[in-house]
């Protein structure tokens, strides 16, 4: 069974046409990108996917179930800003999913704080989100939608906001944590090296309203570090291939 | 707070008082207002008389004060459960809001009477009066601290399990309150004005009763003294909501 399948979505807000008949699949465990210009509907599609937003024409289902409060359990979303909430600790941010789900809140720090070791974060716990930089305010809010514990986990641009070294950083972190934890990912990306580098497949997306113009194999699970991943040729020749799919006014960094 | 903060605001004060001093000693003020110069007491006056008569005026001040305070929480109760009713559905917002509007074009000197009409000279037509004033700062502006509550995060929280009462307590909640405190400092500003008023239509005690008899009296001096009064409890309120908002919203 797939774990996410949707079926020729397209979607308006008034009467702008923001998605045109998009379809996927995605399999259970698999990371699934998508890369498009800017305003093309790629976070339209993860708000209708997590149950945020109901499609205008199509079909969508997580984990076999096609209601909206269904896809709601089904999935975690991550915005594309982080969310933070300035009266929360990191900690307490991280676990905020936790207390939502009743669990009282000496468990949920007790998780979230094994989650902060794992991950990097240990020292943090107590910190600001505003005393954070950041790429650790990003982990953070990573590490609040992954403790949720739900199937599908729906990132949108996860480190957009971060300057490239971090950015990289950041990648080469969550490569492994997505591996060990074995959730189906979406993740919704324009930086087309992310794209490649962290899924399994790259689906490429036209500008406004949002079609799939092509869809490619990326690089999980290559042997080596990031940058060797990243210098390989037939990395490299990916990478060309998406830009020219994408066209002219994309950024090529 | 810091010294350079008050001592601008504590200076400029000190050096009107001043000329005041200067000019009612003078007899200058008298003149030009063509009054008898006891009509028109020189500040040192003013904080003589408020010696002399602490204990009438501290007595007289409580019963204000009571008045105040109590008439303050009802209105920040009543505005709070209003603010999160317009909140919580559209259609309660767009019936509600005209009203509440409304409610703040009541003209209070006029309802006051009536108010002391139904509810006699004990502490219920102040209460009122005082909650009519104050209702609408709160309500406006915990509305509005309401509605700054950022919507992708409610959305997050939605998608991490959270139900309509645990986004409003974890987002929407403490994202009104630097608005639920702005409210409140206005309104305990206003208070005080209603406070007077409301003794004014018909009262047995507290300061704007005792400003009434002194008024007949030509106690000009006495009637600034409780003035001086009213504006402490004003700042006093004012300085004390001031802190528990430190206290509280420590994030900003
Ligand atoms: N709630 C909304 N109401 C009206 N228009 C919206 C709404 N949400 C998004 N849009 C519009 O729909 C289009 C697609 O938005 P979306 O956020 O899905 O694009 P995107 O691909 O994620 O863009 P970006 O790369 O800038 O994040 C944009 O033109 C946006 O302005
Ligand atoms: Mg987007």
């Amino acid at each position: 069974m797939t774990a996410v399948t949707a079926r020729g979505l397209s979607h308006s807000f008034g009467s702008l046409e923001v998605l045109d008949g998009i379809g996927f699949e995605i399999g259970p465990g698999e990371v699934l990108a998508l890369a498009g210009p800017s305003g093309c509907g790629k976070s339209t599609v993860l708000e209708i996917t997590g149950g945020l937003l109901e499609p205008s024409g199509g079909s969508i289902e997580v984990s076999g179930r096609s209601a909206g409060s269904e896809r709601l359990a089904s999935c975690a979303w991550m915005p594309q800003r982080d969310c933070l909430l300035p009266w929360y600790s990191a900690l307490d941010n991280a676990g905020l999913s936790l207390r939502n789900q009743m669990r009282s809140r000496s468990e949920s720090r007790a998780i979230a704080t094994e989650s902060f070791e794992h991950f990097g974060l240990s020292g943090f716990e107590q910190a600001r989100p505003s005393e954070l930089s950041g790429g650790m305010r990003q982990r953070v809010a990573f590490i609040r939608t992954l403790v949720s514990g739900k199937p599908v986990l729906l990132l949108d641009e996860p480190f957009a906001a971060l300057d490239a070294i971090t950015r990289a950083e950041l990648q080469e972190w969550l490569a492994p944590v997505l591996a060990e934890t074995g959730a189906t990912v979406l993740l919704v990306t324009h930086d087309v090296e992310e794209a490649i580098y962290l899924a399994d497949r790259v689906l490429v997306l036209s500008p406004r309203p949002g079609r799939i113009t092509a869809g490619l194999d990326g690089a999980r699970g290559a042997a080596g570090d990031r940058t060797e991943v990243v210098s390989s040729r037939s990395f490299n020749q990916r990478r060309e291939e998406v830009l020219d799919l994408l066209g002219p006014g994309v950024d090529h960094t | 707070m810091k010294a350079r903060a008050w001592l601008p605001p504590f200076l400029l004060l000190l050096a009107l008082l001043g000329l005041w001093q200067l000019a009612a000693e003078s007899g200058f003020m008298a003149d030009t207002l063509g009054l008898e110069s006891f009509l028109v007491p020189a500040p040192s006056e003013i904080a003589e008389v408020l010696w002399q008569d602490r204990g009438l005026i501290l007595e007289n001040a409580r019963t204000t004060l009571v008045e105040i305070v109590a008439g303050f929480i009802l209105a920040l109760v009543c505005g709070l459960l209003v603010a999160f009713a317009f909140r919580s559905s559209e259609l309660i917002r767009r019936a509600g809001y005209p009203l509440v509007v409304a409610s703040q074009t009541i003209p209070v000197i006029v309802v006051a009477p009536i108010l002391v009409v139904w509810f006699g000279y004990g502490i219920w037509p102040k209460l009122l009066i005082i909650a009519l004033i104050c209702f609408f700062p709160i309500t406006v502006n915990a509305l509005d601290g309401l509605r700054s509550a950022d919507r992708e995060a409610m959305l997050m929280m939605r998608s991490l399990d959270a139900s309509g009462l645990q986004v409003f307590r974890r987002v929407e909640l403490p994202s009104a309150l630097p608005g639920i405190f702005t409210g409140a400092r206005i309104a305990a500003a206003v208070a005080v004005i209603g406070a007077v008023f409301g003794e004014w239509a018909g009262a047995e005690k507290g300061l704007g009763y005792l400003m009434l008899q002194d008024n007949a009296q030509l106690m000009t001096d006495r009637m600034f003294a409780s003035v001086v009064v009213l504006s402490l409890i004003a700042i006093l309120l004012y300085v004390l909501i001031g802190l528990l908002e430190r206290v509280i919203v420590r994030w900003r």
